[in-house]
């Protein structure tokens, strides 16, 4: 016979001032089975539990409602007051009477009417609940980091160091990310490469990473603590262990004109490739749909230019390499894949994205983006460190930084800050005026936010010490004159139309996560925002966790993050990940399937909906050892408890515990005539 | 609370919901203090895929006289498909619902996620306001032969 | 035949007569029959929507209601103008659903149902390149054109329902393409041409024409194609008090785009009224027209 006790909580004036809880305990002391039913200020106080411990103590209570807040809120707590009492926690449940009743009702008597109704749901379901014991999982110890940026080799390089394997995927022929691509960076204009080629190194020669670049995630299976990782290998056509990265190959490509991704287009470079001196790991890679051979290979065409495996003295190139699949297990994941810049009116898969048309981005050459200046400032860059522009290789005396370019734009962009270009366009006026002393900067800005350490103090350098001339507008329009770019905007601060010329035009577009980035989140089963930037799990106290236990996320991939940040954040799920694999074993909510062998017919319809691959055949034998049923088993470490299984089972032999078909149907009648 | 003045039919409204995105978005109403009709009673489940439709048909036979289903958003589903193996039950349920002698108007299907919370407020009133146009649903109450027992909230109005 | 509803508004029945003509002319090469609205009336450009929002949005929908009881699916407005109003006005009754029903009140339309769609002649053109690209019998090689947009053909995006690129348009190029003609690169394509100051305030508009003109001839433009009859008119019969201030040097003939599509038909410049011109447009039509001589 259950024995239930059910306790009515205030919360202050939260639910007492809509629900009379006096009248809600002493409607549910009426049901049968409940044998207490009181009322408290705070439940969840100190008394509050103790008043639920000794009624479970003196009264033998076999079942435990709390009427108060969200489950997501206090579950945890009355389950732990439960167990502390010698009650199973999962005897223990929660009736919500304050998110799902005295907060959005006003009538005090419809409120009241509701929540002992709700409450009654409740008791009716818990005297059905079955003690349950937590699950132990086994943790896998190796991580997983998806992305070879700043962040990733942050978050690689600091597990590692923990004392755990880290498996470093980047989807480049090298790691390094962006900020290998830029010259110097804020507040304190040190060189980029100088602080990250140490670093790649680092994680290079680390015994306890291992490094695919060239590489992406196929597939993702399993969940926290032992994900099964499918990576592919992209063929690079060059083999890695014979390969002694001397370079001769790329000298003899005979194919030179291809556009650097890692000089944004303004330099070249050939087929077969290493994207900078600097590299990790320093390999070559053919791309193959610029490779003269693979070209005609794919027109039907015999093998010609064999140049680069001619010019290889180690024979290393092999134009016959397929992709290759290998499996990694993992117990947790780190998500890093950063940004790219808002490249206007050349997006993929956005068609509501194509404005500023009227910046002449793509058509006009010497309009260029922020991420190309840096490649011009860069002294390993196209132009070895020269200011040049781009279509007539002179130096520009006149440059004209546009801030906001699709940031805080919801009309033509996104509507969020970039948070980055306030700082990296004050630093560009510097670079540019430390490289041309009589050159003028002038930049278009809407706001300046530079908070940050030392960053007010950098961008209030740029225009007291530095002469860069700021002026508060947007630009119109930009066209092109002869030789010059007429650059037309307005002055909000003056209220006058402005009209100048200019020799080089920096856009400063906005942050926008990696394209493909929704594929993995969905392979990763995380949530992400419209724009998609991966949602974490809350927005001030699980910052680098998302929606899916294990997987966490760091740097631009999660929101615009300059490089303190990214590192900051990288570490922090370093942390996180080193504290899940403090134990070899993980506990988890025993919510799972259950089948009932004697009713299985062995249909395995569940088998095709489980959306974990839980479900397996189980075979029961007679006594003479023989099969005569092949059963379902749901495996409880793979299970996650949806209950998909049990909605779909035709003849309702399997059960999701603790959301059993008699205990919603109780529920439900409870709620009935 | 006897049946004396004539008070307004309030509609007994059911709700199924998925633990991770509707009664989290719920909760996220009631937090933002969105007031809504309190006609709404809901019965969380882990997932929309878990929901039976065997639920519904049940909880129109207990009285309810309307039902809401509602769960993640397609490709937000916590249990990555649970929500759409629900969207297919259900689209082959509604046909169903017809022949079962339940008015459609009185089911509500909808995806409500954890950040909706004002979506979800615009769903149990619009099911309540549709609802209440419909009136009681009896047909059933007419073959369940025990008496009726005298519910709190609201009055019943005489069919 | 297809058929397609017609609004020409005021100044295809007046100033711009040969934009009406040539309209009609290019349509009927193309197997298309022009219906024009019974009894339409003013569409309220520039002055109406100043004087109140209904006002504004219920003197084109009058046109639109009238559209829609004649059984027309689509109106071609070919004035940028009243095609800014007309579907201004139908984009503001699908957005507010209270407005929609004042309007169908104001009418006395209880059954206007909003479901006219409004054109321009970019988009009917655009619409139907192929048949265009297919009826070209002079094709209009070498022929530099300069396509002038102005302000209201391709703006504001969410009236015009973003059939092209609000700040970096394509589609009279893309036009021009399909006629044989080679459009220039020019920086002046969406500049204001001044619109209705022409009276008001004649200097201001001499200023931007010009600027538009002398940008359109250094790209090398050897004729500058509009589809709005109020930039014709400030950047053709204006010329002559721009070189009188010295802003222009020489001429530089401004077609309306149908004149230039329907020299590349073939059609006969006089049925164009290709003559009606301050502007004399022979620079063009004696390397194009099929009967040059016919040209006044």
């Amino acid at each position: 016979m259950a024995r239930i006790g059910v306790f009515v909580c205030h919360c202050g004036e939260n639910i007492g001032r809509t629900v009379d809880c006096a009248r809600v305990a002493e409607a549910l002391r009426d049901l049968p089975g409940v044998v207490h039913s009181v009322d408290y200020k705070y439940m969840c106080s100190d008394p509050g539990q103790q008043m639920v411990k000794q009624a479970i103590a003196e009264k033998g209570l076999t079942g435990v409602v709390v009427a108060a807040c969200s489950p997501h809120m206090h579950e945890k707590t009355f389950r732990r007051a439960a167990s502390g009492a010698g009650l199973n926690p999962f005897l223990c449940e929660m009736a919500n009477i304050r998110e799902h009743c005295s907060w959005i009702h006003e009538d005090r008597e419809m409120a009241t009417a509701k929540a002992i109704d709700i409450a009654r749901t409740l008791v009716e379901k818990v005297k059905r609940n079955r003690p349950l014991k937590t699950i132990q999982i086994p943790v896998t110890r190796r991580a997983l980091v998806i992305g070879g940026g700043i962040a990733g080799i942050q978050a690689a390089l600091d597990i590692a160091d923990g004392g755990r394997e880290v498996v470093l995927v980047e989807k480049e022929p090298s790691i390094g990310g962006h900020m290998s691509q830029l010259s110097e960076t804020f507040p304190t204009l040190d060189c980029s490469q100088c602080i990250l080629t140490p670093r790649m190194v680092e994680v290079y020669q680390h015994p306890r990473i291992r490094l695919y670049a060239y590489s992406e995630v196929e597939s993702v299976q399993g969940y926290i603590g032992n994900f099964r990782v499918t990576i592919r290998r992209k063929a690079r056509s060059v083999d890695e262990d014979k390969c002694n990265g001397c370079g001769a190959c790329t000298q003899a490509c005979p194919n030179r004109k291809v556009p650097s991704e890692f000089e944004c287009g303004l330099g070249k470079r050939p087929a077969i490739y290493v994207p900078f001196p600097q590299a990790v790991p320093n390999l070559p890679t053919i791309d193959r749909s610029r490779c003269l051979l693979f070209l005609n290979r794919a027109k039907g065409r015999p093998d010609t230019c064999k140049k680069c495996a001619e010019a290889c003295s180690k024979g290393a190139i092999d134009f016959d390499q397929q992709d290759r699949l290998v499996t990694e297990e993992v117990g947790a994941i780190v998500v890093a894949t950063g940004y790219q810049v808002y490249s206007i009116g050349k997006e993929t898969g956005r068609d509501d994205l194509h404005g500023y048309g009227e910046y002449g981005y793509g058509t006009l050459p010497d309009v260029i983006d922020g991420l190309q200046f840096e490649r011009l400032a860069s002294a390993s860059g196209p132009t070895a460190g020269r200011i040049l522009r781009p279509s007539d290789g002179k130096e520009p005396k006149r440059v004209v930084f546009l801030q906001c370019i699709g940031s805080r734009d919801p009309a033509k962009g996104m509507e969020y800050c970039s948070k980055i270009c306030c700082m990296y366009v004050a630093k560009h006026t510097m670079l540019y005026k430390h490289k041309v002393h009589d050159g003028q900067a002038t930049v278009f800005y809407m706001d300046i936010r530079a908070a940050g350490k030392g960053y007010d103090e950098f961008t209030r350098r740029a225009i007291e010490e530095e002469g860069a001339r700021y002026i508060r507008g947007r630009v119109s329009r930009i066209w092109r004159d002869g030789e010059v770019l007429k650059v037309q905007g307005f002055d909000t601060l003056s209220g006058r139309p402005i009209l100048m010329d200019a020799d080089l035009v920096v856009l400063a577009t906005a942050v926008r996560p990696q394209p493909g980035i929704e594929a993995l989140a969905q392979k990763l089963n995380v949530s992400y925002d419209r724009h998609g930037f991966i949602n974490e799990a809350h927005p001030k106290l699980r910052p680098v966790e998302t929606s899916t236990a294990g997987v966490f996320v760091a740097g631009a991939c999660q929101a615009p993050r300059d490089i303190p940040d990214s590192v900051a954040m990288a570490s922090a799920t370093a942390s996180k990940v080193l504290g899940l694999f403090a134990s070899e074993m993980l506990e988890r909510e025993p919510t799972v399937a259950v089948v009932n062998d004697a009713l299985c017919a062995g249909c395995f319809h569940c088998e095709r909906v489980c959306p974990y691959g839980a479900v397996e055949h189980r075979e029961v034998r007679n006594r003479a050892g023989q099969v005569v049923r092949v059963v379902a088993y749901v495996n409880p470490g793979v299970c996650q408890g949806c209950g998909t299984c049990q909605a779909t089972c035709p003849s309702k032999s399997v059960e999701l515990q603790g959301f059993t078909d008699d205990q919603v149907y109780q529920q439900i009648q409870a709620l009935g005539l | 609370m006897d049946g004396e003045g004539a008070r307004p039919f309030e509609p007994r409204i059911t709700a199924f919901v998925c633990n991770w995105c509707t009664y989290t978005g719920a909760d996220l109403a009631g937090t933002s203090r969105l007031q809504m009709a309190a006609n709404v009673r809901i019965i969380r489940l882990p997932c929309t895929g878990r929901i039976d439709p065997m639920f519904i048909v049940k909880a129109f036979e207990r009285g309810a006289d309307g039902v809401i289903v509602s769960g993640c958003h397609p490709a937000d589903c916590h249990y990555n498909a649970g929500n759409y193996h629900a969207r297919r039950r259900f689209a082959i349920f509604r046909e169903l619902v017809d022949f079962l002698g339940i008015d459609p108007g009185r089911l509500t299907f909808s995806w409500v996620s954890a950040s909706e919370g004002a979506k979800w407020r615009d769903v149990v009133n619009e099911t309540v306001d549709r609802v209440r146009r419909l009136g009681p649903f009896t047909a059933y109450r007419e073959l369940v032969t025990d008496p009726p027992v005298t519910r709190v909230i609201g009055e019943e109005v005489p069919a | 035949m297809a058929r397609i509803g017609y609004f020409p508004g005021c100044s295809l029945h007046g100033t711009s007569r040969e934009y009406d003509e040539s309209l009609r002319a290019l349509l009927a090469a193309m197997e298309t029959s022009v219906e024009e609205i019974d009894d339409w009336s003013c569409c309220g450009a520039s002055s109406a929507h100043q004087g109140g929002r209904l006002l504004g949005v219920a003197l084109p929908a009058r046109n639109l209601a009238r559209a829609e009881a004649q059984g027309l699916a689509e109106v071609l407005a070919p004035c940028a103008a009243c095609y800014s109003r007309l579907a201004a006005s139908r984009h503001e009754m699908d957005r507010d659903p209270d407005l929609a029903a004042k309007v169908r009140l104001v009418l006395a339309r209880e059954d206007f149902r909003n479901g006219v769609q409004v054109k321009n002649l970019l988009q009917v053109l655009r619409d139907r390149l192929t048949d265009l690209k297919a009826a070209v019998r002079v094709p209009l090689k070498d022929l530099k054109v300069a396509c002038y947009y102005g302000c209201l053909l391709v703006r504001p995006p969410e009236v015009t329902g973003g059939f092209d690129d609000p700040e970096a348009p394509s589609s009279m190029e893309e036009i021009c393409r399909a006629l044989g003609a080679t459009p220039v690169a020019w920086n002046r394509r969406l500049d204001c041409c001044g619109a209705s100051l022409s009276l008001a305030r004649s200097p201001s508009v001499i200023r931007l024409g010009s600027t538009i003109l002398q940008d359109a001839r250094k790209a090398g433009a050897e004729v500058v194609v509009t589809a709005c009859p109020m930039c014709h008119s400030n950047l053709d019969f204006r010329q002559q008090a721009m070189r009188h201030r010295g802003a222009l040097e020489g001429e530089m003939p401004v077609l309306f785009l149908s004149e230039l599509a329907g020299l590349a038909l073939g059609l006969p410049p006089k049925v164009l009224g290709l003559h009606r011109h301050f502007v004399p447009t022979g620079s063009v039509t004696s390397r194009f027209a099929a009967a040059a001589g016919e040209v006044g």
